[in-house]
């Protein structure tokens, strides 16, 4: 029960004054994963008849592992947004949005890093 | 979490059946959810089989029909019964709309009458818009300008600067799209939802207006913005034929040219 009148109520703590930066992230790396998981998907298919070294050879070349490397980013980069929005809509206890927030981009940052650092290691011959 | 189930006390029940007359052959069966908050009984749903020979052509005549000759008990609102003043909007079989301009001819089977989804009831088909108004407010939905108006005349307004409210300042504040809205049913006590969105960029649009960086300020915010995933059920169900889902997206174009471009 509160007193507090329904236009304090509907103003609340104001503005955040940001949200462009993520709805326009989430755009962004949208479009870049059309082609990226497009010409992944057409690497694998063709890499799959072949034997265990051509394929470290081929995804190990620099542009090869440069597009890798942006997949990568740009895929765990736009899960951790889309999971960010689907927080916020369906998870209205604050406490559990906010840890599932921080425990998602958490994740996300480990796995990026995990599949960068094995991806610069197949391209360096480690 | 999001509430996906309504709580025991809301859970709707099988209400009285009223039937036609004796001698009535073209009946209607129009079915009206009812919730007394008085009684501390759970809603119900009454139904009430009418003449639709001595009924006007629209749901809402139905509806007055219903509450004169058979139920004074009936709570609704009503105003203007020409769809301008958006006082009569509820859930006519599944579709938010205005019952005054719903056809009855148009539906097959029982007229089905909810009041508009997921806002407090205050009595039967009307529910509580009071937050909705207050968000209202809350975008300050007026003229804000630092020069002031010619001593001698209004303020003037190119055609092509005026052609820029088109498809705006039709809304009629009804609420049929917010509360069509899966984001404003989550989200509302933060998501302006459409109407309000709608509105917002109304008087971004307005040549007159100079006010348009602090509206922009006060808008860019995760939840009272960018709740908006652009699903359309607003557009899909708005009775004046608007389009809020597109007014929300430029508003987020204004944003993008603001920062970006």
């Amino acid at each position: 029960m509160s007193l507090r009148s329904p236009l304090g109520q509907a103003k609340g703590l104001g503005s955040a004054k940001e949200g462009l930066h993520h709805w326009w992230a989430q755009r962004v790396t949208a479009i870049a994963l059309i082609p990226l998981t497009v010409w992944f998907a057409f690497k694998v298919a063709i890499l799959s008849m072949s034997d265990y070294q051509t394929v470290l050879e081929s995804i190990g070349s620099p542009w090869s592992a440069a597009l890798i490397v942006s997949l990568i980013v740009a895929a765990f980069y736009h899960a951790a947004l889309g999971m960010q929005v689907i927080y916020e809509d369906y998870v209205s206890h604050k406490g559990f949005r906010i840890a599932a927030i921080i425990v998602t981009n958490l994740l996300m940052f480990l796995l990026g890093a995990a599949a960068i650092i094995a991806m610069v290691r197949i391209a360096l011959g480690g | 979490m999001a509430e996906f189930t309504l709580p025991k006390n809301s859970v709707v029940q099988e209400g009285k059946t009223y039937l036609a007359a004796e001698g009535v052959t073209n009946v209607q069966e129009v079915h009206v959810y009812r919730w007394d908050p008085d009684t501390g009984e759970n809603p119900r749903v009454d139904i009430y089989n009418i003449d639709l020979d001595t009924c006007g052509p629209m749901v809402l005549d139905a509806i007055i029909k219903i509450k004169d000759e058979i139920d004074p008990t009936l709570t609704f609102r009503r105003s203007c019964r020409e769809g301008i003043c958006g006082s009569c909007s509820m859930n006519i079989n599944g579709r938010n709309t205005l019952a005054c301009t719903k056809d009855i001819g148009e539906i097959d089977g029982p007229i089905k009458i909810y009041p508009l989804p997921h806002l407090p009831v205050v009595k039967d088909i009307v529910p509580d818009l009071t937050h909705f108004y207050a968000q209202y407010t809350s975008i300050k939905p007026w003229i804000q300008s630092t020069t002031p108006p010619p001593p001698d005349r209004e303020r003037l307004q190119s055609k092509e600067d005026r052609a820029q409210l088109d498809g705006l300042y039709e809304c009629i504040l009804c609420a049929c799209c917010s509360t069509s809205c899966p984001s404003y049913w989550w989200n509302g006590d933060r998501y302006l939802g459409p109407a309000i969105l709608l509105q917002a960029y109304r008087w971004l649009a307005d040549s007159r207006d100079e006010n348009a960086g602090e509206r922009l300020d006060e808008l860019e915010d995760p939840f009272k913005l960018y709740r908006c995933h652009t699903i359309m059920n607003c557009t899909e169900t708005c009775p004046k034929g608007l389009n809020p889902a597109k007014a929300i997206a430029e508003i987020k174009k204004l944003l993008v040219e603001r920062k970006i471009a």
